[in-house]
């Protein structure tokens, strides 16, 4: 049986690495200086293994692992980079591209977005897939932040730190599939919210520009996300 | 309740059986009252009241005899009388039944079933082997026919290890879809650490055209129950959760009564069989969404979250309802239980393949003259499924595949008719054993449509979690709308091919990573369709339906 604290040794992109049996490949690769692309993975929330982003190989299995949700294992040999993969890495970017309406060149984020990051590190210049142009809202309903559905890739991150963070739970999602999307309590306009506290937090975890504060101009909206890791860490030592 | 007792509530059903002089069993499962079985009943009924019969004979509202194409299917049965079956019965039919044949001795052959007809003769029932015989709405009928007798045995005889081990030695695999291994699967919830245990039967049958699930707990209630039980009991749960779809009104009430009638039985509840075993089980209606078929999204519906899957591991036996371990399997999976604890491992290891026990259930459906439902041993072909027990394909068209496995699986073709119908043999030709949906198609039948078809399922199904499926399945339908319409390239064909395989590898569950399957599997035997359908393509394969 292998403890929590046990220490284990695996190899990642060939090279030999150590580290607990609580941990994910995706911790020890960052720990270990091994960069894996994600999306919906923000330290200090709940891993949902959604974006599908950080799938690596492990030898011995035809399958594919997210690294953000698999635990290590002894004598595992992870594979972060290969052909299938950075294929697969880029098809899932430009999925989302063609997903919703993403003009970068108008939008409060660019120039600090994940998804625009992810997009330059995969080189992705044009999407193979055909646009969908869905008609989606914008809600300001908020008067000091708003939801542009635009630009949300369902990371559920404002869901996650809201409800497991801040305690609020005012987000969740409604409908399913393509029509998902996340809604203030009980679909309500997020003004109109009863449980929204207004701390902010969902605006700042957001990688692309769907949550913004009001009054920012196009490039202007600046994400601070240091908060979240100081924030665990300090309510972890209080208990 | 103890075994004597148990005993004597079968005899004493038995021996009121005996005194009738016949039994009139009317198939009263969804398809038959939907073709009026309803009518049939009380006309047979208040002409047996005409004619003075009614002591002597008994009209019984059973679940399904499997022919439902056919039905209201009727059948005369009695300790001293052929049994008669009767098709297409109709209120006027009845009551020629009662005076010609309840009274005049005459069967009306008009309406009469060949009871030897391959349709009956090639099946093997087991999971079924009461449906469409017994009264589901009275435990006694159940009980007269050895029903919470394995229950008994086991509690009193054997181990939880030894019930876990007969599972195991019988071959018995999952019929929810994946195939796993039953015996396997209750000896990791027995190991695993836990001081609350569930356990919880999957009735949510999302698959079109599928009801395998529904039939079984209308028809049977009690026999899913009896498996549930045993499986607690064998994996240390005292609490067992039933998920039924909500669109299966009857099978609710039928599975409600039946908790109540084994409540007060004794089978279920406190000190079952006067042994330290408590089990209760309690129903949960599912909201219709084909996803919360899916375990780990099936069990953040029961605790009343979002039906949305999670990554495995932790898979439900290690980390199941309320972080505790969690047995899941499948009602007909269930089904399968108390068989196997009476009549022993061995007899049950003796049906089927070297890797596929048993029996499965298949809703046998689409071109083919007999549907319905059926139950075959593992490794019949898939021939003599069409053309024996469904008797072929109708108006002198010829077969073109059949589809199995639903959204999940794939179609097979002519060509493979010989294959035996096990999980492995129809996972090597790309289509899988699924939960039991088994569409025929003729040569009229367009691949592409077909593709289509389940593409837009499980784009509505999606529960928009995992990008490759909620974007993915998207983004293939309207690849599939495009060539259908004669407006895709070749290379919105590369594209489409290319999407199937992410998504199939990328996808964060079964729903996801199968949803190509239908298309995958159509490519491979019928490219021709699909390149056919090209901007400028020749036009060969099957006219399509939507263009013509
Ligand atoms: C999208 C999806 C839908 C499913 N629907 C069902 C279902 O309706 N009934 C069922 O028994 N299993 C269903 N399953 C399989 C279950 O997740 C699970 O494997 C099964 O209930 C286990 O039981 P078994 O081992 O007896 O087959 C589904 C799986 C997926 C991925
Ligand atoms: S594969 Fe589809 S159904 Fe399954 S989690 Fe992903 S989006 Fe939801
Ligand atoms: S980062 Fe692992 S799935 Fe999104």
């Amino acid at each position: 049986m292998t403890t929590p604290s046990q220490v284990l040794t695996l190899k990642i992109d060939g090279q030999d690495v150590t580290g607990r049996a609580d941990e994910t490949i995706l911790q020890v690769a960052r720990e270990n200086g091994i960069h894996i692309p994600t999306l919906c993975f923000l330290d200090s929330l709940s891993p949902l293994g959604a974006c599908r982003l950080c799938l690596v190989e492990i030898k011995g299995s035809p399958r594919l692992f997210a690294a953000c949700v698999t635990y290590i294992a002894e004598g595992m040999e992870v594979l972060t980079k290969s052909d299938r993969l950075n294929k697969y890495r880029r098809m899932i970017v430009e999925l989302l591209f063609a997903e919703r309406n993403h003009i970068c060149s108008i939008c409060v984020a660019n120039g600090h977005c994940d998804l625009q990051d992810l997009a330059r590190e995969m080189g992705v210049t044009y999407v193979d897939f055909p646009y969908r142009y869905p008609r989606l809202g914008v809600d300001a309903s908020h008067e000091r932040f708003g939801l542009d559905h635009n630009r949300c890739v369902l990371c559920m991150r404002c869901v996650r730190v809201c409800g497991e963070v801040e305690g609020a739970h005012t987000w969740d999602v409604a409908g399913r599939g393509i029509e998902a999307h996340v809604s203030a309590d009980l679909d309500f306009p997020w003004g109109d919210s009863d449980t929204c506290t207004s701390c902010g937090k969902c605006v700042q975890v957001c990688p692309t520009g769907a949550l913004f504060k009001k009054g920012v101009a196009a490039a202007e909206m600046v994400k601070h996300r240091s908060f979240l890791v100081r924030l665990t860490a300090m309510r972890e030592e209080a208990e | 309740m103890n075994r004597i007792e148990l005993q004597a509530i079968a005899d004493k059903e038995i021996e009121r059986q005996q005194e009738l002089k016949c039994r009139v069993l009317c198939c009263a499962s969804t398809a038959c009252l939907s073709s009026g079985g309803q009518e049939v009943r009380k006309a047979l009924q208040d002409e047996l009241k005409a004619a003075g019969l009614t002591k002597d004979v008994q009209v019984v509202a059973t679940g399904c005899k499997g022919l439902c194409s056919r039905g209201p299917v009727v059948e005369v049965t009695g300790p001293a009388q052929e049994r008669v079956l009767y098709a297409n019965v109709t209120a006027e039919a009845a009551q020629q039944i009662v005076r010609q044949h309840l009274v005049g001795g005459q069967p009306v052959n008009d309406y009469r079933l060949d009871a030897d007809s391959p349709f009956f003769t090639k099946q093997v029932r087991v999971v079924l082997s009461n449906s469409g015989i017994v009264d589901p709405e009275r435990i006694e009928d159940y009980i007269a026919r050895q029903g919470y007798a394995a229950l008994g045995h086991a509690l009193r005889e054997m181990t939880p290890e030894e019930v876990c081990l007969a599972i195991r030695r019988s071959g018995l695999r999952g019929r929810g879809g994946a195939g796993y291994a039953t015996g396997l699967k209750w000896d990791l919830v027995r190991k695993a650490d836990g001081r609350d245990k569930y356990v919880i039967a999957n009735g949510d049958e999302g698959d079109p055209g599928a009801y395998m699930d529904r039939t079984l707990m209308e028809s049977d209630p009690h026999r899913v129950l009896e498996g549930m039980a045993l499986a607690g009991y064998a994996v240390g749960a005292e609490q067992g959760f039933l998920y039924v779809r909500g669109e299966y009104p009857l099978a609710v009430k039928r599975l409600e009564r039946a908790i109540k009638a084994a409540e007060r039985q004794g089978v279920l509840g406190s000190r079952i069989f006067d042994s330290n075993f408590n089990f209760r089980v309690d129903i949960r209606i599912g909201a219709g969404a084909f996803v919360c078929g899916e375990e780990t999204a099936l069990m953040s519906s029961i605790m009343g979250r979002r039906g949305e899957p999670r990554p495995r591991p932790p898979y439900p036996a290690q980390s199941g309802l309320w972080n505790s371990p969690t047995l899941i399997n499948n009602v007909e999976t269930f089904g399968n239980i108390a068989p196997i604890i009476l009549n022993g491992p061995e007899w049950y290891a003796a049906m089927g393949t070297e890797k596929s026990k048993g029996t499965k259930i298949f809703a046998l459906t689409g071109n083919v003259n007999n549907t319905g439902l059926i139950e075959v041993p593992m490794g019949i072909t898939l021939r003599e499924i069409v053309f024996e027990i469904g008797g072929g394909i109708p108006d002198g068209r010829t077969f073109k595949a059949a589809q199995t496995g639903g959204p999940s699986g794939g179609c097979i073709p002519a060509e493979y008719l010989d294959t035996p119908v096990d999980y492995e043999s129809l996972t090597a030709l790309g289509s899988m054993m699924g939960s039991g949906g088994l569409i025929v198609m003729d040569d009229q039948t367009s691949m592409v449509d077909v593709a289509k078809f389940y593409m837009e399922f499980c784009m509505d199904e999606s529960c928009g979690k995992c990008v490759p499926c909620r974007v993915g399945t998207a983004q293939m339908h309207r690849l599939l709308s495009r060539l259908i319409a004669g407006e895709a390239s070749a290379a919105d064909l590369a594209t489409l091919e290319e999407l199937c395989r992410m998504v199939k590898a990328l996808s964060l569950c079964g729903l996801g990573q199968s949803a190509p399957n239908p298309i995958l599997s159509t490519l491979k035997y019928f490219r021709a369709e699909y390149e056919a359908r090209l901007k400028s393509g020749a036009a060969h394969g099957a006219p399509s339906q939507e263009a013509a």
